[in-house]
C-alpha cells in the first residue's frame, strides 16, 4: 500500500495547504458584520467545472494508484513472469500524446477566436483518441495471439486489467469530447466553449501522465525505481 | 468580556452573487421523478435508503429469531443464515448509512445551509441518485437470483466468497453482490464531486469556511475521505470479479475444492484485506462525521447555547478525517501480519480517540448550564452522546492487539461496532429527522408517537446490545448458525440469547411507528412555520416552507455571524439569525 500512502501524502498536503488559508485560527464569533471572505469579490475566480475536474481526478488519481498498489503487492509472490509488451504500444504513446497536444492546440485558438483551427484540431484529437484505443485493441490481440492470455499468469491479468481501466477512461473522454465537438459545431465559440475544450485538454494530459506511469510499470522501467525507495524504506 | 468586532454590514460586499443557471423543469415527471433539484434527490435518497433499510432490519430479525430460538424455524438453514448475515451487514452500512448521510442530509442541507441555490452540477447530482437506485436493484435482484443471494460475510473476504461452499459463491450472489458495489460506488463518485465543489465554490456572500455550520463540516470532510476511500472497494470488487468471472488469480491462491483441484493459484488473499479495509475503516468515520456535525448543531439549537469550541470542533473533524487513513490494518489484527504493524496500527488507532474525545467533552460542555429543551431530536442526541461513548470505549479495548486478538471472533466484537456505527449514528439520524421534518414538510412529526419510539428504540437498544458484550466475553463466538452443545456457554447464556431475540424484534416494531408517524404527519402534522426551532443557520430562514426550487428569493441571503448565536446576552430573543447585520449583545461565555 505503499504507492497509495505516498499519494495519499500528496493529496493531505495540498488540502492542508489549502485550509491553511481559510483562517481556522479565527474565532468566528468575535467577528459579527464581518466577511473576511478570502474569495475575491464579484464573480468567483475559478469555474466550479475547473475544481470539479480537478476533484475527480484526484479520485482518478486515487484508484489507479490502487490498482499499481495491488501490482507491486502481487508481484512480491514466486509465479509472476512479466508480460512482454507489445510494440505497438510505443506507437500508441505517440498517438495519445498527439491528442495530448491537438487539444492543447485546440484551446489555444479557441482562445484566439480562430474557431475553424480549433474544431479542426478537436476533431483530430477525437480521431487520436479513436486510433489510441484500436491501437490498445491491436496490443491486446498480439498479446493473445503470442500466447500471453488474460488468466495464465497474474502479470498478464494486471496489463489488461488496468490497460483496460485506462481505456475506459479514455472512451468516457472521447463521450466528453464529441459532446463538445457538437455543441461548438456552429457559432462563434464564447467563453464557455473555451472552458469546455480546456477540461477536455486538461483531462487528456492527465490521463497521458497516467499511461506513462501504467507503461513504465508495464515494462518494469519502474521496478529499479521501486527497488530503491524499498531499500531506502527498509 | 471580550469587545466583539462590529461592521456595519458593508464590509460582507453586495449580497447579488452571480446567480447560477437554474435548470427550470417543465413536467411533472422532470419536477418530481427525473428531478435536478437537491431538496428532492436528497428526498429520493432517504427514501430509497429507509427502504432498503427496513429489508435489512427484517433480515436481522431473521438472524435474531435463529440465534433465540435455534431450529424452530425450518426455513432459516444454515445457508440462509449467512445470507441474511451478509446483506444485512453490507445494506446498513453502505446502502443505508452511507447513502443516507451523505445522499439524503448531503443533498439537502448543503446547498440551504450553504446559502445557494442548488447543487453545483445539478445533473450529475440527478444521475448520482438512478446509479444509486439502480445499485440497489441489483442487490435486491441477488435474493431473487438463482442461489440466492452472497452469503460470504459483509466483509466478502476471499477465497471463501467465490467459492462454491458459500452461499452465492459458484452462483449469481457475488456477481450481483460486486456490480451493485461497483455502482454505487461510480454513482456516489459523482454526487460526492457535488457536495465538495459546491462547499467550495457555492457559499453565498459572507459565509466564510468558519462559519459553516458543523453539519455541513461533518458532510464535507466525510465527502472528500469517501472520495479517497471508495476506490480502494472499486479496485477489491473489479479485481475480485476478474477472479470470479475470469479465471484470474490475484486474490486467489493454490486451492483444493471438493477434492478438486482449482486453476487458480498464488494470490493473496491478505491482499484483498488490505483493499477492504482501507475503504471499510475510513467508511466507519464517512459515517460518523456527518452524524458528529449534525448531533453538534442540535444539541446547540435544543440546549440554546453556542456550541463549546468550535474551532476546535472543525480541527477535530479534520484531524479525525486524516488520521482514519493510517489505522486500517487493526482490522487484521488475526490475519497473521507483522507485530511490529500491529503496533503501529494500534497507535493510530487509540490517537484517534484524542480528538474524538475532544468533541465529546465539547458537547457535554455545550449542555453545560444550557437552557435544554427535552425535543425529540434533543433525546436522540443525548442518546447518541452516551452511545457513542459506550462503543468508543469498547473500541479502546479491541484497538490494542493482545485484547483484540481473544475477542476479535467473538459476539463482543458485534456488540462493539453495533453500539458505535449501527445504534449511534441511528440515533442521529432519527434526531435529524425529528429536526428538518417541518422545513421539509412544513408540519411537525407527532410528538407522542415520537416518544414512543423515542424511549422503545433507545432502551431496546441498550438491552439488545449490552448483553451482547458479556456474551463475547464468555466466549461466545459470532458468525455461528448455532452452537449446539458447547461446555463453555452457560444454559443461562441461551436464555440472554432469547431475551436479546425478543428485544430486537419490539425494537424493529416500533420503527414502524415511526414511519407511520412519517407518511401520517405529511398531512396530519401540526403545522411548523418556518422556524420552529427558532434556529440561526441559513435553512431555517428560507422565504418559504418548505423550500421552493431555488431555495431563495431574487436575492441570495448575507451571512453576517456565525452559526451559533444563542442565548447571546443583551439581545432581545434567544437566538439571532446568522442573517442579521450589525453586532447585538456580547461575546458567549465559554466561547473558546
Amino acid at each position: 500500500m505503499n504507492v497509495t500512502l505516498v499519494f495519499l501524502a500528496v493529496i493531505f498536503a495540498i488540502a492542508a495547504w489549502w485550509l491553511s488559508r481559510q483562517r481556522l485560527f479565527s474565532k468566528p464569533w468575535l467577528e459579527v458584520g464581518h466577511a473576511h471572505d478570502p474569495r475575491p469579490r464579484g464573480r468567483p475566480s475559478i469555474p466550479p467545472a475547473k475544481i470539479g475536474l480537478g476533484v475527480f481526478l484526484a479520485v482518478v488519481a486515487a484508484l489507479f494508484s490502487l490498482f499499481i498498489s495491488a501490482y507491486f503487492m502481487r508481484m512480491a509472490s514466486t509465479d509472476w513472469w512479466s508480460t512482454p509488451m507489445p510494440k505497438i504500444l510505443w506507437l500508441n504513446t505517440a498517438i495519445l500524446a498527439l491528442g495530448s497536444l491537438l487539444l492543447h492546440a485546440a484551446r489555444v485558438t479557441a482562445e484566439q477566436h480562430r474557431d475553424e483551427a480549433s474544431r479542426t484540431a478537436m476533431i483530430a484529437a477525437l480521431a487520436a483518441g479513436l486510433a489510441f484505443l484500436a491501437g490498445q485493441v491491436f496490443a491486446w490481440r498480439e498479446l493473445t495471439d503470442a500466447g500471453f492470455l488474460l488468466a495464465d499468469n497474474p502479470a498478464n491479468s494486471f496489463f489488461y486489467m488496468i490497460s483496460g481501466m485506462h481505456g475506459l477512461h479514455i472512451l468516457g473522454g472521447l463521450f466528453a469530447l464529441t459532446r463538445v465537438i457538437v455543441k461548438t459545431r456552429t457559432g462563434p465559440m464564447g467563453e464557455r466553449a473555451v472552458l469546455s475544450i480546456t477540461l477536455c485538454a486538461t483531462y487528456w494530459h492527465f490521463m497521458l501522465a497516467v499511461w506513462l506511469v501504467l507503461y513504465a510499470l508495464f515494462s518494469g522501467w519502474a521496478n529499479d525505481f521501486v527497488e530503491l525507495c524499498r531499500s531506502l524504506l527498509t | 468580556m471580550v469587545d466583539i468586532r462590529s461592521g456595519t454590514g458593508e464590509e460582507i460586499g453586495p449580497a447579488e452573487v452571480e446567480d447560477v443557471e437554474l435548470y427550470h423543469p417543465h413536467s411533472w415527471w422532470t419536477r418530481y421523478v427525473f428531478s435536478q433539484d437537491a431538496k428532492i434527490i436528497a428526498v429520493q435518497y432517504a427514501s430509497t435508503a429507509i427502504a432498503i433499510g427496513m429489508v435489512a432490519l427484517v433480515l436481522s430479525w431473521l438472524m435474531r429469531l435463529q440465534l433465540g430460538f435455534p431450529g424452530a424455524f425450518a426455513f432459516i438453514d444454515a445457508e440462509r443464515y449467512y445470507q441474511f448475515i451478509t446483506m444485512h451487514g453490507m445494506i446498513m452500512v453502505i446502502y443505508l448509512l452511507t447513502a443516507l448521510f451523505l445522499g439524503g442530509f448531503g443533498n439537502y442541507l448543503i446547498p440551504l445551509m450553504l446559502g445557494a441555490r442548488d447543487m453545483v452540477f445539478p445533473y450529475a447530482n440527478m444521475l448520482s441518485y438512478w446509479l444509486y437506485l439502480l445499485a440497489v436493484l441489483v442487490l435486491v435482484a441477488s435474493f431473487f437470483a438463482p442461489g440466492g443471494p452472497t452469503g460470504a460475510g459483509w466483509t466478502l473476504y476471499p477465497p471463501q466468497a467465490v467459492l462454491s461452499g458459500t452461499p452465492g459463491g459458484k452462483d449469481w450472489g457475488i456477481i450481483l453482490m460486486l456490480s451493485s458495489l461497483i455502482l454505487f460506488v461510480i454513482g456516489f463518485t459523482m454526487g460526492g464531486l457535488n457536495y465538495v465543489v459546491t462547499v467550495l465554490q457555492g457559499r453565498t456572500r459572507g459565509m466564510t469556511l468558519m462559519r459553516m455550520p458543523l453539519t455541513v463540516w461533518g458532510i464535507f470532510t466525510a465527502t472528500v475521505m469517501a472520495l479517497l476511500a471508495f476506490p480502494a472497494l472499486f479496485v477489491a470488487c473489479v479485481m475480485m470479479l476478474f477472479d470470479r468471472v475470469l479465471g484470474t488469480s490475484f486474490f486467489m491462491p493454490a486451492i483444493v475444492e471438493m477434492g478438486e483441484q482449482l486453476q487458480h493459484g498464488g494470490g493473496s488473499p491478505i491482499m484483498f484485506q488490505h483493499l477492504f479495509w482501507f475503504f471499510g475503516h475510513p467508511e466507519v468515520y464517512i459515517v460518523a462525521l456527518p452524524a458528529f456535525g449534525i448531533v453538534s448543531d442540535l444539541i446547540s439549537t435544543h440546549a440554546r447555547k453556542n456550541i463549546f469550541g468550535y474551532r476546535m470542533m472543525v480541527w477535530a473533524i479534520v484531524i479525525i478525517g486524516a488520521l482514519s487513513f493510517i489505522v486500517w490494518a487493526h482490522h487484521m489484527y488475526v490475519s497473521g501480519m507483522n507485530p511490529y504493524f500491529g503496533f503501529f496500527f494500534a497507535t493510530t488507532t487509540l490517537i484517534i480517540a484524542v480528538p474524538t474525545a475532544i468533541k465529546v467533552y465539547n458537547w457535554v460542555l455545550t449542555l453545560w448550564r444550557g437552557d435544554i429543551h427535552l425535543t425529540l431530536p434533543m433525546l436522540f442526541a443525548l442518546a447518541f452522546i452516551v452511545t457513542f461513548v459506550n462503543g468508543g470505549l469498547t473500541g479502546l479495548f479491541l484497538g490494542n492487539v493482545v485484547v483484540d486478538v481473544p475477542l476479535s471472533d467473538t459476539m463482543f466484537v458485534v456488540a462493539h461496532f453495533h453500539m458505535v456505527m449501527g445504534v449511534a449514528p441511528i440515533m442521529v439520524i432519527f434526531g435529524a429527522i425529528y429536526h428538518w421534518y417541518p422545513k421539509i414538510t412544513g408540519r411537525m412529526l407527532n410528538q407522542a408517537m415520537g416518544q414512543i419510539h423515542f424511549w422503545v428504540t433507545f432502551v431496546g437498544a441498550y438491552l439488545i446490545f449490552f448483553p451482547m458484550h458479556y456474551l463475547g466475553l464468555i466466549g461466545m463466538p459470532r458468525r455461528y448458525y448455532e452452537m449446539g452443545e458447547t461446555a463453555f456457554v452457560p444454559a443461562s447464556a441461551h436464555t440472554l440469547n432469547e431475551f436479546i431475540t425478543i428485544m430486537a424484534l419490539i425494537v424493529g416494531a416500533a420503527q414502524i411507528v415511526f414511519l407511520f408517524n412519517l407518511i401520517w404527519s405529511i398531512r396530519h402534522g401540526r403545522e411548523a412555520g418556518g422556524n420552529p426551532w427558532r434556529a440561526t443557520t441559513l435553512e431555517w430562514q428560507t422565504p418559504e416552507t418548505p423550500p421552493r426550487h431555488g431555495n431563495w428569493g431574487k436575492e441570495l441571503p448575507a451571512v453576517y455571524r456565525w452559526p451559533y448565536d444563542y442565548s447571546v446576552p443583551g439581545a432581545a430573543e434567544d437566538f439571532i439569525p446568522q442573517t442579521e447585520p450589525g453586532s447585538v449583545g456580547h461575546a458567549p461565555e465559554g466561547a473558546s
